[in-house]
């Protein structure tokens, strides 16, 4: 195939777009009257090109795509402008026209890859029903293209794969599968939203060299919706950057990084964390909080007719570390490695066996009272900040509830302590009576932030806490848990698969892989001498911000990670931690 | 395989064994006196002890379902009180009819309660959907007699279009198999309509969308299974409801099945027809709900018997 090179500058290509929009908007048919997501959005976008549309949360840029598909939700219309795919007006095209063209010249592929297949159709059906939709050939012929496509998209066993169901793969299979499905039809233009944000950092990777390599043999040209600015450095050509529904600023990728002439480009590069860039910090030397001795957490697998066990799920196996004072100690990782158990294991709402410290008491030492003080001194905070508040209740109630299970002071003191904690977290005291659907995301975690500290305890455990925010949010809020660990010298386990956040927040950190810790010591051990295979590996998939970062050409990989499931009386492997010097542990 | 149904199995023992016993007891502890209802009221008293130690009914009660229970083991149903006549021959006998009327009633109920449910989830918010929403709100909360004799009144006396009660043909079949179709559609309206609504926001179907397919082919291939599922399990728990309508039909309609056998026998306290219908509706309970169970993972690969 001849494929246009992709175009690195500013200059236009000679040949005609294959997608022109002019003048967008689409608006929201509310109450109130017509309400616009998008504004006056133009661009266009040539063959084997690909153009990332950047933005936040509320930006626009997922109406935009659906608006470019036609599919957009029920109130929601196109009410000006022009999307033309070649000749043809998409945005004035009656819905039979609309989806013979749907899925094949543009095609599209979601998020979601666990949620975006159907569950009870196999993976074969699925293909050969999206080629068939536009090419009627018989069902064998289908099926033969439909393996051709499961080849391409570099799957593995994919005579195998057709006639598996979708939760028999794993998510970053299921996205390869996506892939497969819209590019069947060689589509002239693909969307793809946000097509790696649910993925780990790892298959981020894989998906990333798939979709660059697959547009340099097909030379489809790919809009990129996502809100990660390591992504558009590593795959884009051009940037729009949008905000609030319209376009803040358009340039070559490279000139955006260089140059970003609107203040809020440069804000929103400015809030992307970047490896190697976080300030030293000295090594907190305080008294342990809490220690872990050989702790693991086995899920049982009941089978046969008497329901006995007959399989163990080894989430934690072995595990030791230790938290200080005022230090925060991370927990990276990808789905599954058994990071989120260990959370789970320390406030006791998992069965666990080893030793688990806190404040110099061991937990399963305790009876309930006891476990009830322990609570006090360990507190969480979760991802999703809209689910952990209860929807129902005033956010003052909310951040003082704590103070109220524990007995704690009467009812205008808990309301002065909440008061105080709110004004700590940067929200002001006459918001108390107010409900959680009234605050954005990031008001909403730092609430959350504020009712894990009503306590005064000694460990927050953080579960993923940024990893759902916005990054202008995420750095804000990652800076108040750094403010609030100075002030009240509270202990931090941060437990994230984001690299780039945990480099930053962090003072020590420890790598799991399959329920055990492959590498741990210090920020500057483990980040800047990674030893272990799987940790440079989780620090080489990281997209890096910055389009002139040259990547060193590694193997294209699709390899699974293991199963953490094996039969009663069986374990995995166990790794034994070997001292490379001044505490850096690394599994040998 | 094997092994789950064996499971399934015991546990349904057990439960037609704890059904028997719980049904037995409160029909000991009955203040109403079956040998009374057999003597008449002018028996002597010695006619009425007799009566008693012939069926044995002065022995204690767990004696009394000791003996019943072996019976049962060797498919003894006992004798009917009144009819004198073996109670396995006269469940025997009116069992087919009963049958046929609960699959025809099952088969109008689905057939009626998941149109309107997907067409419902499809004109959601739209007048459509409201009407449709009215009508299972009426059905639902509509009495079983009341829709029973109006069907009647309407359908058999004024229009003869069907003969007003009795059975042997089709014609016979329609009304009631309608009248319990009717009863039971609004429950399924209801399901539908939301388990519909909620798969059609899945993520899925917008991938359906996005490539291109129609939209008979988005909702009949792609949602429609889906939003099944939760239904088929509820088909087998609604059994028990639906035999509560199958005795009231039957009644209204002259229908001979064992449901106007147990209303007769309710009157009489004619115990051992009471147990041997309790224990068949129980059967059909259990069974359908087995039945739902195994036909699931045909849907659904992600659910595995084991």
């Amino acid at each position: 195939m001849t494929a246009a090179l992709p175009i690195s500058g500013a200059e236009p290509a000679p040949e005609a777009p294959v997608l022109s929009v002019r003048n967008l908007t689409v608006s929201v048919a509310t109450e109130a009257g017509a309400k616009p997501l998008v504004r006056d959005l133009s661009f266009s976008l040539h063959r084997g090109e690909t153009l990332a549309i950047a933005g936040e949360s509320g930006s626009g840029k997922s109406i935009t795509s659906l608006a470019i598909m036609g599919l957009l939700p029920p109130n929601v219309a196109i009410s000006a402008g022009s999307v033309c795919l070649g000749a043809t007006d998409l945005a004035t095209l009656p819905e039979r026209q609309m989806r013979a063209l749907r899925g094949d010249r543009i095609a599209m592929i979601f998020q979601e890859p666990m949620t975006s297949l159907n569950p009870i159709l196999s993976v074969g059906a699925q293909l050969v029903e999206a080629i068939r939709a536009h090419d009627p050939i018989p069902r064998a012929e289908a099926r033969a293209r439909a393996l051709d496509a499961l080849r391409a998209v570099r799957l593995s066993q994919p005579e195998r794969r057709l006639d598996q169901y979708p939760h028999e793969l794993s998510g970053g299979m299921r996205q390869r599968v996506m892939i497969a499905m819209a590019l069947a039809l060689r589509p002239q233009v693909l969307i793809a939203d946000e097509p790696t944000t649910a993925l780990d950092v790892t298959v981020q990777r894989e998906v990333l060299d798939l979709l660059r390599d697959l547009q340099r043999d097909l030379g489809t040209a790919i809009i990129l919706i996502t809100h990660d600015m390591g992504v558009v450095a590593e795959m884009a050509d051009r940037v729009i950057v949008m905000q609030n529904g319209a376009q803040v600023e358009t340039a070559a990728t490279r000139d955006l990084f260089a140059r970003p002439a609107q203040a809020y480009t440069q804000s929103l590069l400015a809030a992307v964390p970047r490896m190697g860039s976080a300030p030293a910090r000295p090594a907190p030397e305080g008294e342990v909080v809490a220690r872990l001795t050989d702790v693991s957490v086995r899920f049982a697998l009941r089978g046969g007719l008497l329901g006995r066990v007959t399989h163990q799920v080894h989430a934690v196996e072995q595990v030791s570390l230790q938290i200080r004072r005022g230090e925060t100690f991370a927990l990276v990782g990808e789905s599954g490695c058994g990071k989120s158990t260990i959370a789970k294991a320390i406030v006791g709402l998992v069965p666990h066996q080893g030793r688990i410290e806190v404040a110099g008491l061991a937990l399963s030492e305790l009876d309930a009272a006891g476990k009830k003080a322990l609570r006090r001194q360990v507190q969480m905070v979760f991802q999703d900040p809209a689910a952990a508040l209860d929807p129902r209740m005033r956010v003052g109630d909310l951040v003082s509830e704590p103070l109220l299970i524990h007995g704690q002071g009467d009812a205008a003191s808990r309301r002065a302590r909440a008061a105080e904690l709110f004004a700590r977290v940067g929200l002001s005291a006459d918001q108390l009576d107010r409900y959680p659907h009234e605050f954005s995301g990031g008001q909403r975690q730092r609430i959350c932030i504020a009712r894990a500290l009503a306590l005064n305890p000694q460990l927050v455990i953080a579960d993923e806490s940024v990893s759902a925010l916005d990054v202008s949010v995420q750095a804000r809020v990652l800076d108040l848990l750094r403010a609030l660990q100075t002030e009240f010298g509270v202990a931090y386990l941060f437990i994230s698969h984001d690299m780039a956040v945990v480099e930053n927040i962090s003072d020590r950190v420890a790598v799991m892989y399959l329920g055990q810790i492959v590498e741990t010591g210090t920020r500057a051990q483990v980040f800047g001498n990674p030893q272990h295979p799987y940790t440079r590996r989780l620090i080489e998939a990281v997209p890096v911000p910055d389009p002139e970062h040259v990547r060193v050409a590694s193997p294209r990989l699709s390899a699974e990670i293991p199963s953490p499931v094996h039969a009663l009386g069986q374990g995995p492997q166990r790794v034994r931690l070997h001292d490379v010097g001044e505490g850096h542990l690394v599994a040998v | 395989m094997a092994s789950y149904l064996l499971r399934r199995l015991i546990q349904s023992a057990l439960i037609l064994l704890g059904v028997a016993f719980v049904t037995f007891f409160l029909l000991y502890v009955l203040p109403a006196d079956p040998v009374r209802q057999i003597a008449g009221r002018s028996a002597t008293p010695e006619t009425v002890a007799n009566i008693r130690r012939e069926l044995g009914l002065d022995q204690p009660f767990l004696v009394q379902f000791w003996h019943y229970l072996s019976g049962l083991l060797h498919g003894d149903f006992g004798r009917s009180y009144l009819q004198k006549t073996q109670v396995s021959e006269l469940i025997a006998s009116r069992l087919p009819a009963t049958l046929l009327l609960m699959a025809a009633g099952i088969f109008c109920e689905l057939a009626l309660g998941l149109t309107m449910g997907i067409a419902a989830a499809l004109t959601k918010g739209r007048i459509g959907d409201q009407v449709l929403m009215m009508t299972s709100f009426v059905t639902v909360s509509a009495p079983q007699f009341v829709v029973s004799l109006l069907l009647l009144y309407v359908f058999a006396v004024q229009l003869s279009w069907f003969p007003v009660g009795g059975y042997g043909s089709f014609r016979h079949l329609v009304l009631p198999a309608v009248t319990l179709g009717i009863l039971g559609s609004g429950w399924y309206a209801r399901m539908m309509r939301s388990s519909m609504i909620e798969v059609l926001s899945a993520d899925f179907i917008r991938t359906a969308r996005a490539k291109g397919l129609t939209r008979a082919r988005v909702v009949l291939r792609h949602a429609l299974p889906n939003a099944i599922l939760p239904v088929i399990a509820m088909i087998g728990i609604d059994i028990g409801v639906f035999m509560g309508g199958v005795v009231v039909v039957e009644s209204v309609f002259a229908w001979p099945g064992i449901g106007q056998l147990a209303w007769q026998a309710i009157q009489r306290i004619d115990i051992p027809i009471i147990m041997a219908v309790t224990l068949v509706s129980a059967v059909a309970i259990v069974l359908g709900n087995l039945l739902a169970d195994l036909i699931t993972p045909f849907i659904d690969p992600r659910i595995k018997i084991r």
